[in-house]
């Protein structure tokens, strides 16, 4: 029935690209790359990082313009110079980093940068929101300040945003990032509400039980080539994964079950306000134990930022204590953290804004927690030159140099670079907040493995995550967060994904673990 | 409008950025000729005496290094200050409080000390003036978060008012006929020469060395670094930014007040209003031209001081107006900053003609 629908539309094609290359200096993103997508058509773009995806999209949004090739939208070729022209062309991208004004409402975002009358005429536009959202099936409060609303609603309003310019055919960058499986079911509804209208709709994503379930077909990037267009129905996730790497991938993440001892770490009703008094996190308890992988579920901004600083000690509890082998850690800053010995490693969740430093080598990004110990005023380089080496090589980090700036790496580089130096420090505890972000699969299952040998090692890992597939495979036990609190702290082997879900939205499961 | 393209540079082989600033050179000689050629005059020639003019004898040699010495200093200071994102242009300001305390201690205490122990106590005293100068805005950003900016170049006209109050008042010399003046320097206040030039350019080669080191080998100048990036690496890291901030502060402000030592010892021989004379905002500029780099403020300083010394000599040689100098020295500067785009960014014109977009 499905491929009956495409091969009818196959007269309509939204967009072709033919023989399309772009080369920045020396590296080339995208090498004689073809896609076609039709209207009524989900398209999944899927490929490692550095496939030339998002290359590849901005060619289509006129942020880029295509070395060779061409591009033709509805049959017609065009040649795009700026965002502009792709906008008119009934083209929208929605990027994975939201780009509204926070203190506005989403009628105002809205209409920012459109041209309209000289006076805002609210309730006509209003109506027109409201017509718009109800074709689609969007959910949305016109009036509603952007600081109020969570992803879920700032996403559905980035898609509103680009239909009200007129879109037919919409680019979506890793759309279900940050979203609930409940949010995610909404806006798979949204999108095959959208096909249904015969927009067509290009998503680009990591995650393979999405494509399976969302798209029609698929095509393939790998190294900046378009290996293979697909449709789905004739494919299943092996084969594209295969596609993807190049090579055949073992997927299985080996869970061990080691029997519990002391805990190395005791969270004991531990609460953080923000600034304006509220509680980020409240009344926390739990304990974790060494060889043990203790995953955090959440939506995002549930608290998991304020839980890992509170234990690195970057935030100070205001209530509770934190004890790291018996010691009541709460108010001890990470020199002291460092300086005393306690063996706790810490990746946050902004690699370059917090773990490292972007403009700084390898070298001097080691330095960082080991200067600290060094005697003098001199600052040494020498051990963590041999430091530096050994860790580029255990890890097989790619990079020119060990003088190389990090931020010139790629991501999944730079994540290991910084799991490196944490892991290099033998710690007891490791806390780790979303470490596979924006990480390819390849390098996302080299961290697994990572941390499921510290693992065994006997270190106690706290794994802040948002794919719960993976956290349910990975885990032994699953924190959830909802608004500071924890809902539920389940067994993966317990529950299902839909539970955890209803648990990330506030609600309370009837048999609760401990 | 439309064909032309900008794109952010990747990486640049640095063969291509020495042809770029090569490049904007002699561009920016170009265009110095034509307006020069405007004003009537020669440009050809006027290149050539600006040369002559820093360059030409030992006298003019000496002169263009004079020039160069608070220049370099003071770049010295502002860059420790910058490489921490740290926006100090109270330089000016840092410079006349540094020149204020070594007036104090040349004036008022013994005249009979030997001449190296009163100097070097009023580099000292110089030191600690300009470095708590500095100290003040760097105290409040690092424990209120103020704008130093702001607060760094409001300090500059406290310290040249009060200096001016002291001209006129208090310390006013009453040898000097009701004129508002202060007492020149006695002998052993004065920093003696080498070579024909005074010692402050061997205290200038010396600072270079110095806050080299302190900014690549020392633990201090890593944590200025670090927190320069990124205060919350730092934070994440265990470093202590507010103490941070304030100490590099005080380097730089005990720098820039080392200056106005120098300047007030060698140069005026006394304390004015104007001992800064602008060499606070110009640091501001070669700094930032060397890339923040110890040993590049030496040789951009060294250029700099050439056109100064050059306009000023062209003015008296040929008659022109000493401000075709600050215009060749405009333009310079106009076209080496512009070459800084075409560093990061490539320009490119657009192949395939633009077909027209719906």
């Amino acid at each position: 029935m499905q491929n009956q629908a495409i091969e009818t539309k196959e007269n309509n094609i939204a967009i072709e690209m033919k023989g399309i290359s772009k080369s920045f200096g020396a590296l080339k993103a995208n090498n004689n790359v073809n896609l076609t997508v039709f209207d009524g058509e989900v398209h999944a773009l899927l490929g490692e990082n550095g496939a030339g995806k998002s290359t590849l999209m901005n060619m289509l949004s006129g942020i880029y313009t295509p070395d060779e090739g061409t591009i033709a939208i509805h049959g017609r070729s065009v040649s795009f110079s700026s965002p502009k022209d792709s906008i008119k062309l009934g083209i929208g991208m929605i990027h994975q980093h939201f780009k509204l004004v926070d203190v506005m409402t989403a009628k105002e975002n809205i209409i920012i940068g459109q041209p309209t009358d000289f006076v805002i005429k609210g309730k006509a536009l209003t109506k027109k929101v409201k017509e718009l959202s109800d074709r689609y099936g969007l959910d949305i409060d016109p009036d509603k300040k952007v600081y109020e609303m969570s992803v879920g609603e700032k996403q559905t309003l980035e898609i509103i945003k680009v239909l009200f310019r007129g879109a037919r055919i919409l680019i979506m960058d890793e759309p279900t990032a940050v979203l609930t499986p409940q949010e995610i079911k909404k806006l798979f509804g949204v999108i095959r509400n959208m096909k249904a209208q015969g927009c067509a709709v290009v998503i680009i994503t990591h995650k393979m039980n999405e494509v399976m379930e969302i798209s029609d077909r698929v095509t393939v990037l790998r190294k900046g080539e378009s290996i293979e267009t697909v449709v789905k129905n004739e494919v299943d996730i092996p084969k594209l994964i295969e596609m993807m790497v190049g090579k055949k991938v073992d997927l299985a993440i080996h869970k061990e079950s080691f029997p519990k001892s002391e805990p190395l770490l005791k969270m004991d009703g531990v609460t953080v306000l923000d600034a304006e008094g509220k509680s980020a996190l409240s009344d926390i308890n739990f304990d974790l134990y060494p060889n043990e992988i203790v995953g955090v579920a959440g939506v995002a901004n549930s608290g998991q930022k304020e839980l890992c600083e509170s234990i690195a000690g970057l935030v100070k509890a205001d209530k509770g204590r934190i004890f790291f082998e018996g010691e009541n850690i709460v108010g001890k800053t990470p020199r002291d953290i460092i300086v005393l010995g306690i063996r706790m490693g810490f990746i946050p969740e902004d690699r370059l804004g917090m773990g490292l430093v972007g403009g700084m080598d390898i070298v001097h990004n080691l330095i960082l927690k080991d200067y600290q110990n060094q005697p003098g005023i001199r600052l040494r380089r020498g051990p963590c030159i041999e430091k530096a080496k050994k860790i580029v090589e255990q890890l097989d980090i790619m990079t020119p140099s060990i003088y190389t700036p990090v931020k010139r790496l790629s991501g999944g580089n730079i994540q290991k670079v910084l799991l490196g130096r944490e892991i290099d420090s033998a710690p007891k505890v490791l806390i780790t907040a979303y470490p596979v972000r924006g990480l390819d699969i390849g390098a996302s299952y080299k961290i697994y493995d990572l941390l499921n040998e510290q693992k065994k090692n006997g270190v106690g890992v706290l794994f802040v995550g948002e794919d719960l597939d993976v956290l349910m495979d990975l885990c032994d036990r699953i924190i959830v967060l909802c608004h500071g609190e924890i809902t539920g702290i389940v067994n993966p082997s317990e529950v299902t994904k839909e539970d955890i879900g209803l648990l990330m939205t506030g609600h309370r499961l009837e048999q609760e673990e401990e | 409008m439309n064909f032309i393209r900008v794109t952010k540079r990747d990486d640049l082989p640095v063969r291509m950025e020495v042809i770029i600033r090569l490049v904007a050179i002699v561009l920016s000689l170009i265009a110095a000729g034509i307006v020069i050629l405007v004003f009537g005059v020669d440009p050809v020639r006027i290149f050539k005496s600006i040369i002559e003019g820093s360059l030409g004898t030992t006298l003019r040699i000496q002169q263009t290094v004079v020039k160069a010495v608070p220049l370099i200093i003071t770049s010295l200071g502002i860059m420790v200050a910058f490489k921490m994102k740290f926006w100090n242009i109270g330089a000016e300001g840092q410079i006349t409080m540094g020149a204020l305390a070594a007036t104090w201690v040349a004036l008022f205490m013994s005249d009979s000390m030997p001449l190296f122990a009163k100097l070097l106590l009023m580099a000292l005293a110089s030191m600690v003036a300009g470095g708590l100068w500095a100290f003040i805005p760097a105290f409040f950003k690092a424990k209120m978060g103020t704008n130093e900016t702001i607060f760094t170049l409001m300090m500059n006209y406290i310290a040249i008012k009060f200096v001016t109050y002291l001209q006129y008042g208090p310390w006013k010399d009453p040898n000097s006929n009701g004129f508002p003046k202060i007492a020149p320097f006695p002998e052993n206040a004065i920093l003696p020469s080498l070579f024909g030039v005074h010692i402050g350019w061997i205290i200038a080669i010396i600072c270079a060395i110095l806050i080299y080191l302190f900014m690549t080998h020392t633990k201090k100048g890593y944590e200025i670094a670090v927190v320069g990036e990124s205060t919350e690496t730092a934070r994440y890291a265990g470093m202590d930014i507010g103490k941070i901030i304030i100490i590099a502060m005080f380097v730089s402000g005990g720098l820039c007040g080392l200056v106005g030592m120098i300047q007030a010892s060698a140069i005026e021989k006394t304390l004015v209003s104007g001992i800064a004379n602008g060499y606070g905002f110009t640091a501001i500029i070669t700094a930032w031209l060397a890339k923040l780099n110890p040993v590049i403020i030496i040789v951009v300083c060294l250029a700099f001081s050439m056109l100064i010394q050059g306009g000023a000599y062209i003015q008296i040689a040929m008659n022109v107006p000493s401000a075709v100098s600050s215009i060749v020295q405009g333009i310079i500067l106009f076209f080496i900053m512009g070459a800084e785009f075409f560093l990061q960014y490539k320009v490119g014109f657009r192949h395939n003609e633009a077909k027209e977009v719906a």
